[in-house]
């Protein structure tokens, strides 16, 4: 490449994003709220947030899969091309090609009357339209590279027949068919025992950093976090409270809401402590508190956080949604 | 599948053993005696039991049963106590009348179900799916022997558009005949049509709403090839309920074949109920029990063929 090409653009970047739900006789809610985010080739970016938070429909409004009265609003380019202006059909061509999706329930993410080896083919025949051998050879090829042994016999498995494990593995070769650009994760250690956890996360960053892929992956656990990512973008009710660098945000997390999940989560060190957890429930989507949503639940909520909270950006696409970001922030001598 | 289908097929021995003893018991059972039904009051003692004796009636029922049993494994079912003939001769003619009926009648049902059953589902909530409930819930409902009544009014006597009665002249070829077979198979498919258009309708909601129809969209696949996945998935309870509606039409209804006076099984074994003929009555149950449990064996094997979870 000449040096003075334009940059290549970002894998993914998603601006604005806002996914309203409206069926009839019901009051609109408002499930994710002008998310936004830009994510580099070989990158891995984790949202991270509590059920309802609107992690997993971000997910599906990217890959366009919402239902038809979900109102979609925003803008999501892949590789600098905006898809979701596209029609259905060119949609449809670029999910499970550029851009594939892996499940929290593999068991439930698979038809159950189809073989794994059928359902990888499928797929290739679909975007390359390969014949059924070929498919299938590269279908055993997948299932080795996910380290599933015995490939060849697994190919005529049910998902029935299967381990958690060796479903999620069968589910990940199944998303890396057609060598994707973006691989969306929603959750997909969430199911799994600890041990397999483990290994699916490790599994997972091994192809990322070999295929290079750009990867969001969904999950409630900082844990999990803190093992895959290069990013992490934590989600409040429907909105992005605080982004950062994975070391950033777990080192020096400005917003209360990140600090109280960090603090909420058990480690080794604490032992014989007293485990500090967020007080409340995430607030109902349809009631939304004023201002800052989090507000309700934080320690350090003052009158100004009935207002809508400012954004405080930082240098390398750092940002909290935070009042009392801007007092630090005026408060760093210049 | 092979030893799945061999297991079920040697279950359906014990399960047809028990039905004939099931058949032969209650026909013996029930009151009533074919030789009183047929000797006039004054016929001197001897003459009933030489004619029982012939019939074999005075034999202990155990080794009724086993002859008989024995004999119907040979495609010998004896002869009408009523009218003397071969038993075989007559339930074979009733069961190809039935025959014509059912199929056609299963046929039309099961393509209306199913195309009404499919379109109402995905048009979930909206008008045709509203329609279309309120057409298979009303097959499902509706009375069939007064449907047959209203169908037999309108067409036949308010109107000489259809013939209502019997299957026309023996003499001409069936084709020619069509028409007397169209009111009672309208009759007919109201049922099947109705349960398994629900059936389908529901069945199919329920596999749209799982997880993997999206992981499906999310493969890139189109409208078809999901179409192609939910029917597979769809099939097995959808073909069970067929094989029982089938079995159902096979047993003729009596009381449609009485409306239309359709010389077919349910006629048949009408007729041999009033006149206490132990022998058709037996043979037709037996036959008819008999097509049942093979039919839902057949099913069986089929659904096992389509969803592996079945085999086990």
């Amino acid at each position: 490449m000449p040096l003075d090409a334009t940059p290549e653009p970002p894998a993914l970047e998603v601006e604005g994003l806002t996914v309203r739900f409206r069926k009839r006789d019901e009051q609109e809610v408002c499930a994710v709220n002008g998310v936004g985010f830009s994510l580099a080739r070989g990158k891995v970016m984790t949202i991270l947030g509590e059920s309802g938070s609107g992690k997993s429909v971000s997910l599906k409004a990217v890959m366009g899969l919402l239902p038809g009265f979900a109102k979609v609003e925003g803008q999501v380019r892949m590789a600098g091309r905006d898809i979701l202006s596209l029609p259905p059909a060119e949609l449809a061509k670029l999910r499970g090609s550029k851009v594939s999706m892996i499940f929290q329930e593999p068991m439930s993410a698979m038809d159950p009357v189809y073989t794994i080896g059928d359902q990888i083919a499928e797929t290739i025949i679909q975007h390359e339209g390969t014949d059924r051998a070929t498919a299938m050879a590269r279908a055993k090829r997948l299932l080795e590279r996910v380290s599933i042994p015995s490939a060849a016999r697994r190919l005529k498995n049910y998902p029935h027949e299967m381990s958690g494990g060796m479903r999620q593995r069968a589910m990940i070769a199944l998303a890396l068919a057609c060598d994707p650009l973006v691989l969306l994760a929603d959750e997909p250690t969430t199911a799994l025992d600890v041990t397999v956890q483990i290994q699916i996360l490790m599994l997972l960053r091994e192809l990322q950093a070999e295929l290079g892929m750009a990867v969001v992956f969904v999950t409630h656990d900082v844990g999990v976090a803190a093992e895959i990512s290069d990013q992490i973008a934590v989600m409040y009710a429907g909105r992005f409270v605080e982004t950062g660098t994975l070391r950033g945000v777990m080192r020096d997390p400005q917003h209360p809401y990140t600090r109280g999940l960090l603090s909420s989560t058990v480690h080794g060190g604490m032992r014989k402590t007293l485990l500090r957890t967020i007080p409340g429930n995430p607030p109902s989507l349809a009631a939304l508190p004023e201002g800052c949503h989090f507000r309700p639940r934080c320690a350090e909520a003052v009158a100004g956080c009935q207002r809508e909270p400012p954004v405080v950006r930082g240098e390398t696409g750092t940002m909290v949604r935070c009042l009392h970001a801007v007092a630090a922030e005026a408060a760093v001598p210049a | 599948m092979l030893v799945f289908a061999g297991r079920r097929l040697l279950q359906a021995i014990p399960i047809l053993l028990g039905v004939s003893l099931v058949i032969f018991g209650l026909v013996h059972v029930a009151p009533g005696n074919p030789i009183d039904m047929l000797m006039p009051p004054e016929a001197s003692p001897e003459i009933i039991a030489q004619m029982k004796a012939a019939y074999g009636f005075d034999r202990p029922l155990h080794i009724q049963y086993l002859l008989w049993l024995g004999r119907a494994l040979s495609g010998d079912f004896g002869i009408s106590v009523f009218n003397a003939a071969p038993v075989l001769g007559q339930l074979m003619t009733a069961l190809g009348n039935t025959l014509v009926l059912a199929v056609t009648a299963a046929a039309l049902g099961f393509t209306l179900g199913i195309v009404f059953g499919m379109t109402a589902a995905l048009h979930h909530g909206r008008w045709p799916d509203k329609l279309l409930s309120a057409v298979t819930t009303a097959g499902v409902s509706l009375p069939h022997y007064w449907f047959a009544i209203v169908l037999v009014l309108v067409f036949a006597v308010l109107n000489d558009w259809m013939p209502a009665q019997g299957m026309g002249d023996d003499s001409l070829p069936l084709w020619q005949r069509l028409d007397h077979i169209v009111l009672p198979v309208v009759t007919l498919c109201m049922i099947p049509m109705g349960v398994i258009g629900r059936l389908v309708r529901a069945t199919v909601l329920e596999i749209m709403g799982q997880d993997f129809v999206g992981a499906l969209s999310a493969k890139g696949l189109g409208r078809g090839p999901v179409l192609r996945h939910i029917i597979k998935n769809a099939a097995p309870p959808v073909l069970a309920l067929m094989g029982l509606q089938f079995g159902y039409l096979l047993g003729g209804s009596i009381l449609i074949e009485t409306v239309f006076n359709w010389p077919g099984t349910g006629n048949l074994l009408n007729l041999a109920i009033f006149r206490r003929d132990i022998p058709v009555l037996q043979a037709t149950i037996l036959v008819l029990a008999s097509f049942f449990v093979l039919l839902n064996l057949l099913v069986d094997i089929a659904q096992a063929a389509i969803d592996p979870r079945i085999r086990r």
